[in-house]
């Protein structure tokens, strides 16, 4: 259908993205977009996720860093499968 | 060619966007004063605020700066001051002289209220009088003084209204204008980005002990728990922002992808060194954080919000502009700017920061911001720390 992205990924390097529209329920294909160049790819959510709100873009181990804009934005305190909710639940600061 | 816009020239030389007579407060107990003039006279406008007795050092410092500056700003023709006591009305009086607008000082010691109130009504009615003649002139758009702050972010700041920003700085500054931008706390996170976009290494070297003084004195020597449930704040959680990292990042788009930063300005100081960017040492409250720009000169306002946040400030137009779909549909009022284009690929950020430049000119010529509409004029004084 359309061509309008479900998930935006700021940079190659980074290992989360975020969902850009509202309703998003789990099992729904995702395109997904990478910013930096336009390219695209698909992934499939496991969660209902809300608008503004970040997905794995792969397993993730308990303790790895996250990476958004091609920087460290904190660390995992969980584990997280491909296509999940990644929010205050498995990522927190490393500055406080 | 550059960009013509429509503006009040001062008499210092400065290019106004408003055309404000204040009724000015020096501390919180002159404010009913003020109100009571601002309701004498139509056409003027008081500026109540919580402070201004008994402080002391560089916190008074910071006092005097924003309210002088506040007076001195270009958006604003003519100023009445009312203080409790002649001394620091006089300052503040004396501080606004210099850019060589009209202003009228009296204190309120040994008159009252009323007589105060009569004395100032008739001189505000002679500035309404005075600026209501005033015209606008063609000004080019370097002499336009533009700040930003961002509020109520979330992820969709970073992909889309702050890049916005960031573009439209990569386009006006090299034609000459002087742009604002700060934020200390919220820089933590992309602290190493920042102190590469200064102009220079000493440059660099003193923006991180500025922000290194920030995290040492102020926020280890006073958190009493994890930070994580102020920075970020609650709004930006549920707009789906994790850590102060990420959020540093988000904000720290707004300065594009060319411009470095020539100054470090305190809280409230006015740049001196010329056309070019200059980074503020200020509050991430978005009330405070405009005060504050406003007061060191700036006359138009750029704010991305993610979640929508609603702050407009008495003297400077706050242009909001936003990439969330939802903010838009819930409450589309407070939006000046819709970049929501830039999620569904539809525009891009470099036609966005076109849509904002357009904003830009037709708000300086004259265009009402949906916070000016609204009626927001929060007027935000940083203190540093308590009253003696």
């Amino acid at each position: 259908m359309s061509n309008i992205p479900q998930l935006l990924v700021h940079d190659h390097e980074d290992n989360v993205g975020v969902v850009v529209v509202e309703g998003l329920k789990a099992g729904t294909e995702m395109l997904c977009v990478v910013t930096h160049d336009n390219s695209s790819f698909k992934l499939t959510a496991n969660d209902d996720v809300p608008i503004g709100h970040k997905i794995a873009l792969k397993d993730i181990a308990e303790g790895d860093t996250a990476i958004k804009y091609g920087e460290d934005i904190g660390k995992f305190v969980g584990s997280v499968k491909q296509g999940c909710h990644v929010h205050t639940q498995n990522l927190k600061t490393k500055r406080w | 060619m550059s960009d013509k816009i429509m503006g009040y020239r001062r008499e210092n030389g400065r290019v106004g966007v408003r055309n404000h007579v204040i009724i000015l407060p020096v501390d919180d107990i002159s404010n009913a004063a003020c109100e009571s003039v601002c309701n004498n006279i139509k056409g003027t406008m008081a500026i109540p605020h919580a402070y201004g007795r008994l402080q002391f050092g560089e916190d008074l410092d910071v006092h005097f700066r924003t309210i002088i500056g506040t007076g001195a700003n270009p958006n604003v023709a003519a100023v009445v001051v009312i203080g409790i006591e002649p001394d620091w009305t006089q300052k503040i009086v004396d501080g606004i002289a210099a850019t060589g607008k009209p202003v009228f000082g009296i204190s309120i010691e040994q008159k009252g209220d009323l007589e105060t109130v009569r004395q100032a009504s008739w001189k505000a009615k002679e500035f309404v009088h005075y600026a209501s003649e005033l015209q606008r002139e063609e000004c080019d758009i370097s002499e336009l003084w533009i700040s930003t702050k961002c509020g109520e972010s979330d992820t969709t700041t970073g992909l889309g209204s702050c890049p916005t920003v960031g573009n439209m700085y990569d386009k006006l500054i090299p034609q000459g204008i002087t742009g604002f931008f700060g934020e200390t706390s919220e820089i933590t996170g992309a602290e190493h980005i920042c102190k590469e976009r200064a102009i220079n290494e000493e440059v660099g070297e003193r923006w991180h002990a500025m922000w290194k003084a920030y995290q040492d004195d102020v926020i280890f020597a006073h958190q009493t728990d994890d930070l994580s449930d102020s920075q970020p704040t609650k709004g930006n959680i549920l707009g789906g922002l994790t850590t102060i990292e990420e959020k540093a990042l988000g904000n720290l788009e707004k300065i594009g992808r060319e411009c470095k930063y020539i100054d470090i300005l305190e809280p409230a100081e006015a740049p001196a060194k010329g056309e070019g960017l200059y980074f503020m040492d200020s509050s991430s409250a978005a009330a405070e954080c405009v005060t504050l720009m406003a007061a060191g000169g700036a006359v138009l306002h750029t704010f991305p919000t993610g979640q929508g946040n609603v702050v407009g400030n008495p003297i400077v137009p706050v242009i909001k502009i936003t990439a969330n779909p939802r903010t838009v549909r819930t409450m589309g009022e407070h939006v000046d700017v819709d970049v929501t284009g830039i999620l569904t690929r539809e525009k891009t950020i470099d036609e966005a920061g076109d849509d904002l430049i357009e904003m830009i000119k037709r708000t300086a010529n004259g265009r009402n911001t949906a916070a000016e509409a609204l009626g927001h004029r929060e007027f935000s004084m940083t203190k540093l720390y308590r009253s003696a």
